[in-house]
């Protein structure tokens, strides 16, 4: 379980985020949406101890995360940033690899090494495995940090825009693996995404953000309404229902 | 295919020591070959304590144009040293056995750096930027150095004075047993930090995602990175460009930024210009004074080169 309570966070005397308080149970998908600026990313930092928490706490699975050592919680939560760059002229296999690093500290077993060839396997890179990182598109690349995060093995993925980038069968299928990982393997994830209907269609509960606070928060069903998402992204758009599921039309 | 190629630079490195200690043997063999033996484990430690600390560096900061010294930690490891004497010169400090000086300067220089560049390290800055303060660095604490070094006496001026230009023919031999001692402890703690070396080059973020405490490991790292630029400053006096070309070259060479491969790469290129180019300066190319010279010439280049190509993409 993610226990959120009474986050705030500024930077100088900008507010970012207004006391949030927040239980994701274990298991399950839930998608964190809101418009840009909306304090999403931030928040998903804070979660990930990517930046000092100021007032307020946050615990993983019990353990506070700004007291808890960083190797501890590097096996219980992995992070997908939304701007990942890769500094360093790796190959794509030796990227997913470091996935493996909060376990063996850099010496690979043959358990790691099968759980790095599936990972590769479940998105896609094999024939990519041998290539330079800085060589790989935006997409390809993209899928790479998702398979490294997935390599980490940990029970909660935290993935802030992992669908950027990504073309539709690529987006599809990364979000059918994140299902199959809740449901088959209990994890727990945490994604940021932009596209509504992606979130309609894949996760169990949609948190919405706006100006550093939740304003609602609910199953698919209850946030995909008009009302709701006018509220959070400031325009009316119409919500169809196509075999029994809501559709935001969002572009018209 | 790169572990061949370190077998080439390390056979390149064999024969470059032999070359050094055997080439032109004459007179009173014994004792040449003990003055000899003495200045190569000099050279051996210089040149690779500048390719490691250059490694490490780059990691660290997340870019490779920049070096120890282009980021002015020799300046201050100078300016470090002439701050004990002024300090303490008044209480018998420059009669003290040059060895425990030489550990005062070393641990001035852990603490120096540490506090000027954990903050600079804690997110990582674009490469302008990091060229700026190297240079702004670089030129203050050489001002301060001579600064001090005028508000010093002549007499203890004079200690000090000495050390401040780098010079591969005149190595100071009477630090080599200390240096020795904290060259090896530094590299074993290097090599045994390569994988965390391989995560911290993936920048704060990511690392911090994987286990790495980003400001306590970046400041182990520092104070290794102060250790050996004190071992190479103190022997040999400041070398700008050096560690960069070693770097460059060596990456060139095994063509990964793993540092299981970069890290002894880097050292056997480190030796192999170093003690071979020392060979060759000795007995073919006129006088051995001009190695550093040709040296920091192409490191230069290479600087210059690096920094086109960055600017370019
Ligand atoms: N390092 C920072 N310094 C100042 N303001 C920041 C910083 N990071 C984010 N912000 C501000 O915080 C707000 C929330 O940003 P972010 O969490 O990235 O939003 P989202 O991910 O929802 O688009 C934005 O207004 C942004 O400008
Ligand atoms: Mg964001």
């Amino acid at each position: 379980m993610i226990r959120i309570e009474n986050v705030s966070l500024s930077h100088q005397a900008t507010p970012i985020l207004h006391n949030i308080s927040l239980t994701i149970p274990k298991g399950g998908v839930t998608a964190l949406v809101g418009p840009n600026g909306a304090g999403k990313s931030s928040l998903l930092s804070l979660v990930a101890r990517l930046q000092p928490l100021q007032t307020g706490a946050i615990s993983i699975d019990g353990l506070p995360v700004d007291t808890t050592s960083n190797r501890t919680l590097a096996k219980i939560a992995a992070i997908l940033r939304q701007d990942s760059v890769v500094a360093s002229r790796l190959r794509v296999r030796e990227l997913v690899g470091f996935g493996r690093f909060p376990h063996n500290r850099g010496r690979l077993n043959e358990t790691d090494r099968a759980i790095i060839e599936q990972s590769l396997d479940q998105f896609d890179l094999a024939d990519l495995a041998g290539r330079f990182v800085d060589t790989l598109s935006g997409g390809q690349r993209q899928r790479a940090l998702v398979a490294m995060a997935f390599c980490q093995g940990t029970d909660y993925l935290l993935l802030d825009e992992p669908l950027n980038n990504l073309d539709m069968y690529y987006a599809r299928d990364l979000m059918r693996s994140l299902r199959q990982v809740a449901d088959e393997n209990g994890k727990t994830v945490v994604i940021v995404l932009h596209d509504i209907n992606m979130a309609g269609a894949y996760a169990d509960r949609i948190v919405a953000m706006k100006g550093g606070r939740v304003i609602a928060d609910g199953a698919p069903t209850e946030m995909l309404t008009t009302p709701v998402l006018q509220d959070v992204f400031g325009f009316a758009m119409q919500v169809a229902t196509i075999n029994g599921k809501p559709i935001v039309l969002h572009h018209l | 295919m790169a572990n061949n190629r370190i077998a080439i630079l390390a056979a390149l490195s064999v024969l470059s020591v032999i070359a050094f200690l055997t080439i032109g043997l004459r007179g009173n063999i014994g004792f040449v070959l003990e003055l000899r033996a003495i200045k190569l484990v000099a050279l051996l430690q210089v040149g690779v304590s500048i390719a490691v600390s250059t490694v490490i560096f780059q990691t660290v900061t997340g870019n490779r144009i920049v070096t120890p010294s282009i980021m002015g930690l020799d300046a201050l490891y100078l300016f470090g040293q002439m701050a004990l004497v002024f300090a303490l010169g008044g209480l018998g400090y420059s009669a003290l056995n040059p060895q425990i000086k030489f550990a005062g300067e070393v641990l001035v220089l852990m603490a120096l750096a540490c506090a000027l560049l954990l903050p600079m390290l804690r997110s990582r800055l674009d490469m302008g930027l990091m060229l700026l303060a190297g240079v702004v660095f670089g030129v203050l604490f050489r001002s301060l150095h001579s600064l001090l070094a005028r508000l010093i006496d002549p007499n203890e001026f004079a200690v000090v004075q000495g050390a401040s230009f780098a010079n591969f023919n005149a190595v100071r031999t009477d630090l080599l047993a200390f240096a020795s001692v904290l060259t090896v402890a530094a590299l074993i703690l290097a090599w045994r930090a390569r994988h965390v070396l391989d995560v911290v080059s993936l920048g704060s973020d990511t690392a911090t995602g994987l286990g790495i405490t980003w400001s306590r490991t970046v400041a182990g790292l520092l104070v290794l990175v102060s250790a050996l630029v004190a071992v190479s400053t103190a022997l040999v006096g400041p070398v700008a460009f050096f560690g960069l070309l070693v770097v460059a070259l060596a990456e060139r060479i095994v063509n990964t930024r793993r540092h299981a491969v970069l890290l002894p790469a880097a050292a056997l290129t480190g030796i192999v210009i170093l003690v071979g180019g020392q060979t060759l300066f000795q007995h073919w190319l006129g006088s051995s004074s001009t190695l550093g010279v040709v040296i920091e010439f192409f490191g230069g280049i290479a600087f210059l080169l690096l920094l086109l190509m960055r600017s370019r993409t």
